[in-house]
């Protein structure tokens, strides 16, 4: 991709060769009118109206890529004619009660009718019937919409739950007069138009998808809307809060919409949650799940007091990643100042991963991030329940696949539905637990320049390849031919008579041969498909962009140094790029800024987990604190950046700055420490108030400050150590959330509370005697509990998945450490 | 109309306007003095009195009787808000569209709104807070459905000026529409005259 300069309306501006012309002008704040396209997805070409005249053609800016040279002009009286026509259409029977639409204002069809200047109608047709759909958490009104397909696009190609497709409308056609009238691009949108609306893929009139609201957040109408938002308040009542999403690592920019609560209760409620839907998706934990505020009265000063007595007792700290970097940092102030040891399991499984993967990468921190996922156009997954564990992740997965032409290679013990139909060129491959290793031996194997490696793997590497003979049976096409005798009428003669014609046919025959194949004997262990090699060797052709995605099964997997290492390998001898998912929303953060310790003490004070005096901002603990929907601070994402988020909602209550302050550091705001998280860490030393927190119009993130990658002394020790055929066997269990679920955080959220269970996917439930709803008892090795089964159709297999989203199960029991268990189910 | 079109040329030297007369007044004391004196023993005191007395003997008084007796007002008076209802059905004309509670300069209007069983926008409640409100007629201009208009019910003295009008209190009374006596406003936001005439219709199908 080389710089190229085009001319846009008389101004030069630089762009990528092979940009779409649109992206260029928006880039340099150019204006074209566009209502169908989205930046990241591929272009729709639903409403016509980016038309431009390049080098005097007319082109649609949308997916007309820009060549060095090249001479736009963005308006003629040609193409004035066509986007007034194709206004007029859109505002064809199009209801004029804006005053009881959803999207109050907010409108592309108000905006653009109105820029374009249209005062009267030209054009008629038969409304044919348009009455709403409710398909569950969104509602669908056909009458508003202007099917330019925003949401099918995005559905398809950001998500990748495919769940909306264009459906028949139904319509009389265009009257034929119009053909010879209409301007040429307006009457061809309008026959598109005129042929549909949006329906669902499922064939059922509820959704039935990872509910993540994105199509209704791209809906340039009030076409889509939040079925809990409807008719709750017009837009321009709400006060937007930009912030930073608290609920996984993905670290999405959001901006939390309040107004008061009612007439009543002039108290500030959060009514819904918006983003920048051309640079950022959503998932539906982030969407939905906004209201998980500590609501409290009043500072409870005796729970308050009892607090310090408890914290000059206790010689630990237990805590979840569910916190700002500036409470980390104070944390680690405290065990500084007071030798509090300070617990976080699933933290410090990620800070020792890290550190062991330093040891070969010589960075502290992996070389990548999700962008470069988006881009690349080969992308492979280990480790993760990617739709749960990242659900941006996901959608750069699917990014890639759809709009880059990628592929994918997905490796998970649990069979993913939502992964599988992502697309065909998604290869799923479902090795054993335990099994990691293998897997990235394979990749090691399948992709690291071998000229590099050391000698040692190299030929472990080989060990596992085997010469095999194999019978192929072949089809060859072979000549026949043959001499038939035909009867002919002699021209001269006028007679019959017999001529001998030779005909020859191609005839297929098959043939078997003998040849010698290698044999990879990774495929075997991991257990990939037949057909594995071939479809991968399709897969693999045009690509130019790797990205390595490792999730949390890996920190917690007993041979966890030794995958750390084969992690660092596969970065620095092969093309991948490397992104690993931290396990939760701020485990990054928490990993470079504390020292933290394995096993508590005597005394223990919980921090949004149970401890001998728990402070929690759930509202269940002896001390109330802020959710971070109440808080300013700093949260650092997947893509190791360090975000900002704001205090969306009041918190009356006392928070951690106040023991500290109690205890003898003083910060007037926890937002002090800012500035002073460790540059060691890589952190930089600027102000919360300094820091940005939006996207530019090219899409550039300018949002907080992008941590400094610390380059560490490399030991020049790269061995590996050899593989482990350690296996789970039997009835296994995972730890994973179903979607739209991260923490009791997100439980706590009216639109996403359930109550928890054993998930089991209908497949082994339909094998099993087991059915929805009944008690089963999980017994493992280290201990057992009680659930309810809850049927899940987003998953297959038989794995049986347990959440840690509900407070009142703790898997914990089940397992140690590792998120696969073995246990035994059985009905109570 | 026609009345009003005199008054738009101001160019005083034209339409026959003119200065009035007045005479210089008094610079030095002994003019000032003149002054005083010729005021006090002209009698304009007992002028005065002779016309109360006349007045009172005749009975014929002017004077309104508030508040038993009331001055009858203007259709475009902008006194306490009203809330109309449909002719055709009774229903609230209200929408729930806020436009009100955007326009609002003094910021007095609230609304909920919510979806009813018929998937409708509705209005769970609806207050002006009549403390804050200066009877701009804003609210009344920029409703799109004349619900929202004022009405002719001046009188709002109490102990708290700031209690809330609600949205039942606005509403016409049901048995007022039955009896057919709901009145349409006629100032800030009413249909001006000719308003058909000056409507682009839009082709329709059918």
């Amino acid at each position: 991709m080389s710089k190229i300069t085009i001319n846009i309306d008389g101004r030069d501006v630089q762009t990528q060769e092979g940009e779409y012309i649109l992206n260029a002008a928006r880039a340099n704040d150019i204006f074209i009118p566009a209502i169908c396209y989205l930046t990241r997805c591929s272009p729709t070409l639903a409403c016509r109206i980016c038309l431009v005249e390049a080098d005097g053609k007319q082109v649609y800016a949308c997916n007309a890529k820009a060549k060095d040279g090249m001479n736009i002009i963005t308006s003629t009286p040609t193409i004035q004619s066509e986007r007034r026509a194709i206004m007029e259409v859109y505002d064809v029977n199009h209801p004029l009660q804006c005053g009881v639409c959803d999207q109050s204002g907010e409108c592309e069809l108000q905006n653009y009718t109105l820029e374009i200047g249209v005062d009267s109608q030209s054009y008629a047709i038969k409304d044919v019937d348009r009455s709403s759909h409710d398909w569950g958490h969104l509602h669908y009104d056909p009458g508003l919409c202007i099917v330019c397909e925003r949401c099918v696009t995005v559905c398809k190609d950001m998500i990748g739950d495919n769940s909306l497709k264009t459906i028949a409308r139904g319509s009389d056609a265009i009257e034929a007069e119009y053909k010879e009238s209409m301007p040429k691009d307006a009457y061809a949108m309008w026959n598109k138009l005129n042929k549909s609306v949006i329906g669902l893929t499922n064939g059922t009139d509820v959704l039935d998808c990872t509910s993540c609201g994105e199509c209704a957040a791209v809906c340039p109408v009030g076409a889509l809307v939040d079925t809990d938002f409807m008719y709750k308040s017009n837009a321009w009542e709400l006060k937007q809060i930009p912030a930073t999403c608290g609920h996984c690592s993905a670290g999405c920019q959001i901006s939390y919409d309040v107004k008061h609560t009612s007439i009543e209760n002039p108290e500030n409620k959060i009514y819904r949650v918006m983003n920048e839907w051309n640079y950022v998706s959503l998932c539906g934990a982030g969407r939905y799940g906004f209201d998980y505020e500590n609501r409290v009265s009043a500072k409870e000063t005796a729970a308050f007091a009892k607090a310090i007595e408890a914290f000059k007792k206790a010689d630990t700290v237990a805590f979840t990643s569910t916190i700002t970097n500036e409470e980390a940092y104070l944390l680690q102030k405290m065990k500084e100042k007071f030798g509090y040891k300070l617990v976080n399991n699933e933290a410090k499984a990620f800070q020792t991963f890290l550190s062991d993967y330093s040891d070969i990468s010589g960075t502290k921190l992996y070389g990548s991030d999700l962008k470069a996922a988006h881009n690349a156009n080969f992308v492979i997954s280990v480790g993760a329940a990617l739709k749960s564990d990242n659900p941006n992740a996901r959608y750069a997965l699917n990014n890639s696949m759809t709009v880059n032409k990628g592929a994918g290679l997905y490796f998970h013990p649990v069979s993913d539905p939502i992964i599988e139909g992502l697309g065909k060129s998604i290869m799923s491959v479902k090795h054993a637990p335990l099994q990691e290793e293998a897997v990235m031996y394979l990749i090691l194997d399948l992709f690291a320049d071998k000229s590099k490696l050391s000698s040692e793997l190299v030929a472990y590497l080989a060990s596992f390849h085997s010469k095999k003979t194999i019978t192929v049976t072949e089809t060859v096409k072979e000549k026949v031919v043959e001499i038939i005798k035909e009867m002919k009428k002699n021209e001269e003669s006028g007679e019959e008579e017999e001529v001998e014609v030779e005909k020859s046919t191609m005839v297929n025959k098959e043939v078997s041969k003998e040849v010698e194949v290698d044999e990879n004997a990774l495929l075997a262990l991991v257990n990939a498909d037949k057909s594995f090699v071939e479809e991968l060797d399709k897969n693999l052709k045009k690509k130019d962009a790797f990205s390595l995605i490792v999730g949390p099964d890996f920190y917690t997997h007993p041979n966890a140094k030794n995958l750390a290492r084969l992690v660092a390998l596969v970065e620095k001898y092969s093309d991948f790029e490397v992104v690993m998912i931290p396990p939760l929303t701020n485990s990054l953060g928490v990993a470079l800024i504390c020292e933290l310790d394995d096993t508590k003490g005597n005394f223990t004070i919980g921090y949004n987990t149970k401890g001998d005096f728990t402070l929690s901002a759930l509202g269940d603990g002896d001390l109330d604190m802020p959710a971070i929907n109440q808080q300013e601070g700093t949260l650092t994402s997947i893509n190791k950046r360090v975000n900002p988020t704001n205090a969306a909602l009041e918190y009356k209550g006392y928070e951690l700055n106040d023991i500290a302050n109690a205890l003898g550091l003083k910060a007037d705001n926890v937002i002090d420490y800012t500035a002073k998280l460790p540059v060691a860490a890589g952190f930089k030393t600027e102000e919360f108030d300094a820091l940005p927190n939006r996207y530019e119009n090219d899409g550039t993130e300018v949002r907080g400050y992008i941590l400094e990658n610390i380059t560490l002394k490399v030991s020049d020790d790269e061995t590996v150590q050899m593989y482990n055929n350690a296996k789970l066997e039997g009835t296994i269990v995972y730890i994973a959330n179903p979607v739209r679920q991260f923490t009791a955080f997100t439980n706590k959220t009216t639109a996403l509370s359930q109550v928890g269970g054993v998930y089991m996917s209908e497949e082994f439930l339909s094998k099993s005697d087991l059915n929805e709803g009944d008690s089963v008892r999980i017994k493992s090795s280290t201990g057992e509990l009680v659930v309810k089964i809850i049927s899940d159709n987003k998953i297959a297999g038989d794995i049986a998945l347990l959440p840690t989203y509900d407070s009142k199960i703790n898997p914990e029991v089940i397992t140690s450490g590792y998120r696969f268990a073995v246990a035994s189910i059985e009905k109570v | 109309m026609k009345n009003t079109e005199v008054f738009n040329n101001r160019n005083v030297s034209e339409n026959g306007y003119y200065l009035v007369d007045i005479a210089d007044y008094p610079t030095d004391g002994w003019g000032k003095f003149k002054r005083v004196v010729k005021r006090t023993f002209r009698g304009e005191l007992f002028v005065g009195l002779w016309v109360v007395l006349r007045e009172m003997i005749k009975f014929d008084i002017h004077t309104i009787q508030y508040p038993q007796e009331k001055m009858p007002i203007g259709p475009r008076y902008r006194a306490v808000h009203e809330m109309k209802r449909l002719w055709e059905s009774d229903a609230e004309r209200c929408i729930g569209c806020g436009l009100c509670e955007k326009i609002c300069i003094s910021n007095c209007i609230k609304m909920d709104t919510r979806i009813d069983e018929h998937s409708r926008k509705e209005v769970s409640e609806y207050t002006i807070n009549l403390g804050r409100c200066i009877f701009c007629g804003y609210c009344a201009e920029v409703c799109p459905e004349l619900a929202i208009t004022h009405g002719g019910e001046y009188e709002q003295a109490s102990e708290q000026r700031e209690h809330f009008v609600d949205y039942s209190y606005m509403l016409t009374p049901l048995d007022k529409m039955k009896a057919g006596t709901q009145v349409e406003f006629e100032g800030f936001g009413s249909i001006t005259p000719h308003e058909d005439e000056r409507v682009k219709k839009t082709p329709l199908a059918y």
